[in-house]
């Protein structure tokens, strides 16, 4: 499955990164040279077989219902690129 | 002082020899001196250092012993670590200073461990030559025009080159492995789940295990003691005692039996690696291990299942550096979606944007059956082949990489080139096995490693093993001419 | 054309828990900005959730209630998409495997019958944080304290049919949260929260039309407006030769109109995946008994005890149970007064149009229920009338005390002697002398509508107090005679 400039363009989104109109062509080329040897996996024949998602296929543990934590903003914002009246700043939000 | 072992460091200081002080600022000044040929640190950690060796000092003076009290390491700079810069090898994260400590750091910082400062790395561990770092490249102290590996590979450039005694690495597809054995070292990736995740910034979340990197199998035990354990802040983390490394090394490994896969020794192997690897089953035959040729038959098919798998997760993991709450923003945004194209086209490097975008596109719709679901399902089948190779043998015993360490600057247009290059490290990862790399020898003068895989929990074995077979060779024990 | 309705809808509730699903962060309402958002809830590198116990306890409490089948094996996936209130560029939410699976709930329509909605599903996730538009020099503000709040996210099949059905759905689904402790039903804070899915199609047709999202609609009464009005707007397009294209729109109170979401324009592509920092969480069949047996008596049962127990109306039965607090009040005044259908009226009409006046919650009522059941009793053991009774409840809303204190204090108490009474009637007799003769000579049904004059001028001359069951019997007596 060969990748379309257009479908880099709109994975590129998807994951919200800026391609810079030069790379794409490279991109697609990387993009489609990694897909290659992924795609050798399409031969193998898994009928029957249950996905695994964790090696050791344990189960969830629950934790109390309990409030551990402390507000502890400044330190957190001390880090922030903007904030302002304890709020973190982005260009405006349109619903 | 600075070919000390960990082992030797704990009975020097235990003795009075020297003190953690003394032996920090020696360190530090070998660092200053020559790190500036590898680049191996990101960041040192100078005060803080002198701080935590005096304490611990304090400590032993007030009675307290520990081997890692007064122990110098290092972190991947992965590990947050409160107060101090936390990069990731990532200018996204350039100006990231962590507001909490991982566990790991944590742990061993209760231990009394002095850390010096944070390794350099491929950028978000993606990578096998730690290349991809914002901080530039890592030299191999074997030789500097050639790579120490990756992802861990400032940790394990710092400990080949004696500039430490051990550090703390991380492994997703080989990342402890793979650089140990490019630089000489022991590097153990533990059971998935035997080492907590919290505070260690995520690529694949259900295969990353930190782990450590030494220059002996004995000091492996101690660094792994410190680190191992349960954490009820990860849910992945396993509540299994953790039992003690050290006192098994002594153990005999008569009647041990190991696995060689057939499918290890195929063409793309170096021949004069799969000669030092005969080489090191006869010194564990000899040591009374017994060796039968086994079969994964599924081998072949890790490589692609791991690049779906693994950038899938870190597409999702690495969404939260938008810009927002901390790390790289861009200059003036226009908009919103121009805050986060710009600070993620800008902050992360190439190979780390290529695999957010094969994970996006693997977890895509329509894709998502034809590749996150069927590498899931060889997921399964790999991790079968190994419970039924367990079956019959208590080992599994091959090459840790196919070739020595390339030329930096070899691959690095071509990543699928690299990615090949990870063929019998990640099969552990994808099945959350226990597995060590440790010195087999020498390829036109570049170490080369030999790789033990264990059954779940069994890094006890792994390390006596290890340790056994390092009492009767001297591979690690070899230094790079310079350092 | 003849058009028919057909909704569906997506309640977000809040989980009542101390502490957030993934972090033991509080989830107090109303704290000042990212005062309760935590490494985890903030996103920071490095970090890793562990699921809330209680969350999982609360959310299989209503997949119980709903004789849903319980997601023993249930597993949480990643949401992914890029929002400023969205820490992580992810979700934790629930995809293939969802806590509480098929389920259905009976709601009471307006007209009494009941209806039977189905539920697809109840899936755990986390809330999102908070968008501030208040411009911040030309940006918004982001407030994280509500992300990671437990949210049970409550999907119905389309079967309802008209906004009055869905908002009786909304409302039968706010009381059983309530009734399990689940969610405190804030709607004003937003811890129940709707998203509703309308289309039209014409009557008859099999096939369902295109659909419409309207998104977080926060009360009873927007809910059934937004449907309403967007109702309205699909039949409009439709009829002018326009098509519905499925979009999320959101609803505006002031203007009374939906729109289309900005944000949401294009089309998304969540790449959900199993959430790799998170295991399946098993329940299993100790936890389910133990679960079930923290189970309150829920709604239909006590609408049916109500009706065996106290002969009510199924329609009274179904009022009085719709929310906790009312049926427990009801229970309690009954207990007190012995005599239900006399509570439930009491409970339903005066106290229901003095609660609504008050703009109070039941919980809140001037009156407590000791004081109506005291009331009560003092009307079945005759010591005041239903009228005088009046008097005395509204004077216990004015904080006068117990119905015993007032009747006392104003002399309220019935005059059930006969020869008081007959005193009484023989004075108003004296003075209506004309209307007696009328009466005596009038036919037998004349006299009926007479007799009733007589009465009042009787209550009147015993300021309401004398027993009127008496008067009755006595002045037929003294008129016939």
């Amino acid at each position: 499955m060969a990748l379309e400039r257009s479908e880099v363009e709109k994975i590129a989104h998807l994951a919200r990164l800026g391609l810079n109109e030069a790379d794409i062509p490279r991109t697609t080329e990387t993009l489609n040279n990694i897909l290659g040897l992924i795609d050798l996996m399409q031969a193998v024949d898994t009928t029957g077989i249950e996905p695994l998602a964790h090696p050791l296929e344990a189960t969830q543990r629950l934790r109390q219902d309990q409030v551990t934590e402390q507000n502890q903003r400044d330190a957190y914002q001390a880090i922030a690129p903007a904030v302002q009246d304890g709020l973190y700043l982005v260009p405006k939000v349109i619903e | 002082m600075h070919q000390l072992t960990l082992a030797e460091i704990a009975q020097g200081l235990a003795a009075k020899k020297f003190s953690s002080v003394e032996l920090t600022q020696s360190l530090l000044a070998r660092i200053a001196q020559l790190d500036p040929q590898l680049n191996s640190f990101i960041t040192v950690t100078q005060d803080s250092a002198l701080q935590q060796a005096k304490a611990a000092d304090e400590r032993r003076a007030a009675g307290e012993t520990g081997a890692l009290l007064g122990a110098p390491l290092a972190h991947k700079d992965l590990f947050c670590t409160q107060g101090i810069r936390t990069s990731c090898g990532s200018k996204m994260l350039d100006n990231f200073t962590a507001p909490y400590d991982a566990t790991v750091v944590a742990k061993l910082a209760a231990a009394g461990a002095v850390s010096l400062g944070k390794t350099n790395m491929d950028e978000f561990a993606m990578g096998s030559a730690n290349e991809s770092s914002h901080y530039g490249a890592v030299k191999n102290p074997w030789n500097l025009e050639h790579v120490p590996g990756g992802s861990s590979g400032g940790s394990a450039a710092a400990v080949a080159a004696r500039l430490l005694p051990a550090a703390t690495g991380t492994d997703t597809g080989g990342s402890i492995r793979q650089p140990a054995a490019l630089t000489n070292l022991t590097g153990l990736k533990p059971t998935y789940g035997r080492v907590s995740r919290w505070g260690m910034i995520a690529y694949a979340s259900s295969l990353d295990q930190g782990g450590p990197l030494a220059r002996t199998a004995e000091d492996c035990a101690l660094l792994l003691q410190g680190m191992a354990g349960f954490d009820a802040k990860d849910s992945t983390s396993v509540d299994e005692p953790v039992p003690d490394y050290s006192a098994t090394l002594g153990d005999s490994i008569k009647g041990l039996r190991i696995g060689l896969p057939k499918e290890y020794f195929s063409a793309g192997l170096d021949p004069r690696i799969a000669e030092l690897i005969h080489a090191s089953v006869k010194e564990l035959e000899k040591l009374g291990a017994v060796v039968k040729e086994i079969s994964l038959p599924n081998m072949q098919h890790a490589i692609p299942a791991y690049y779906v798998i693994a950038p899938a997760e870190a597409s999702s993991n690495l969404s939260r550096f938008d810009g927002v709450r901390f790390g790289y923003r861009c200059e003036d945004p226009k908009d919103l979606t121009d805050l986060y194209k710009r600070s993620r086209a800008e902050g992360f490097g190439a190979e780390v944007q290529n695999r957010i975008m094969v994970g996006a596109y693997a977890l895509s719709a329509g894709y998502y059956d034809a590749y996150y679901l069927q590498a899931q399902k060889i997921r399964r089948l790999i991790k079968n082949d190994f419970m039924a190779a367990f079956q019959d043998v208590d080992l599994i015993l091959g090459p840790t990489t196919p070739n020595p360490a390339w030329k930096i600057g070899a691959k690095n247009n071509d990543p699928v080139a690299a990615y090949l290059e990870d063929v019998y490290t990640i099969t552990a990862n994808l099945a959350g096995l226990p597995g060590i790399s440790m010195p087999a020898g020498f390829v036109d003068g570049l170490p080369v490693g030999v790789q033990l895989l264990a059954p779940y929990f069994q890094e006890g074995r792994l390390l006596n093993v290890a340790h056994q077979y390092q009492l009767t060779t001297d591979w690690h024990t070899r230094t790079p001419t310079g350092f | 054309m003849q058009w028919e309705v057909v909704i569906g809808l997506e309640i977000h509730t809040q989980l009542a828990t101390q502490s957030k699903i993934f972090s033991g962060s509080a989830t107090t309402f109303g704290s000042a900005p990212n005062t309760q958002a935590s490494l985890i809830d903030l996103g920071m590198p490095g970090v890793l959730p562990v699921l809330n116990e209680e969350a999982v306890r609360m959310a299989v409490k209503f997949g119980l209630a709903i004789d849903a089948e319980i997601g023993q094996h249930n597993v949480f996936a990643r949401k992914n998409y890029f929002y400023p209130d969205l820490p992580k560029g992810y979700q934790i939410s629930q995809m293939e495997l969802p806590i509480v699976g098929k389920g259905h709930l009976d709601i009471t329509l307006e007209d009494g019958t009941v209806k039977r909605v189905g539920i697809t599903r109840a899936h755990l996730e986390e809330d999102a944080g908070k968008s501030l538009h208040e411009d911040f020099s030309g940006m918004s503000g982001i407030d994280l304290n509500r992300a990671g709040t437990p949210l049970l996210e409550i999907v119905s099949e389309p079967d309802m049919r008209s906004a009055k059905e869905a908002v009786a759905y909304v409302k039968a689904i706010h009381a059983l949260v309530r009734y399990l402790g689940i969610c405190d039903g804030n709607m004003a804070e937003g811890s129940l929260r709707c998203d509703c899915n309308v289309s039209v199609r014409p009557k008859g047709q099999a096939e369902f039309g295109t659909r419409c999202e309207i998104k977080n609609v926060n009360s009873f009464r927007f809910i059934e407006k937004a449907i309403n009005t967007e109702v309205q707007r699909q039949i409009e397009l439709i009829e002018d030769g326009g098509k519905v294209i499925q979009q999320t729109r959101l609803y505006d109170p002031n203007k009374d109109e939906t729109r289309a979401m900005r944000s949401k324009e294009e089309a998304n592509d969540y790449r959900y995946f199993p959430d790799p920092d998170l295991l399946p969480v098993i329940i299993d069949d100790a936890f389910l008994d133990t679960t079930r047996a923290t189970l309150p008596e829920l709604p239909p049962q006590k609408r049916e005890r109500f009706q065996a127990q106290f002969g009510l109306s199924a329609y009274d039965a179904s009022v009085l149970a719709s929310s906790r607090e009312q049926a427990d009040y009801f229970e309690q005044v009954v207990g007190i007064s012995g005599d239900a259908k006399l509570a439930a009226n009491w409970v339903m009409v005066e106290l229901g149009s003095l609660l609504n006046k008050q703009g109070v919650e039941i919980d809140a009522s001037p009156v407590s229920a000791a004081q109506l059941g005291g009331m009560l009793k003092r009307i079945t053991d005759n010591t005041i009338s239903g009228k005088i009774a009046k008097m005395v409840f509204e004077a216990m809303a004015n904080g006068e005390g117990s119905a015993d204190e007032i009747i006392e204090a104003k002399g309220l108490k019935q005059v059930t002697d006969s020869g008081a009474i007959s005193a009484v009637l023989d004075e108003m007799l004296a003075a209506n002398a004309e209307q007696v003769e009328q009466y005596r000579a009038a036919d037998e049904a004349k006299r009926g509508k007479m007799f009733g004059f007589f009465v009042g001028q009787a209550m009147k001359a015993s300021k309401g107090k004398a027993n009127p069951q008496q008067v009755n019997e006595l002045l037929k007596q003294k008129l016939e005679g």
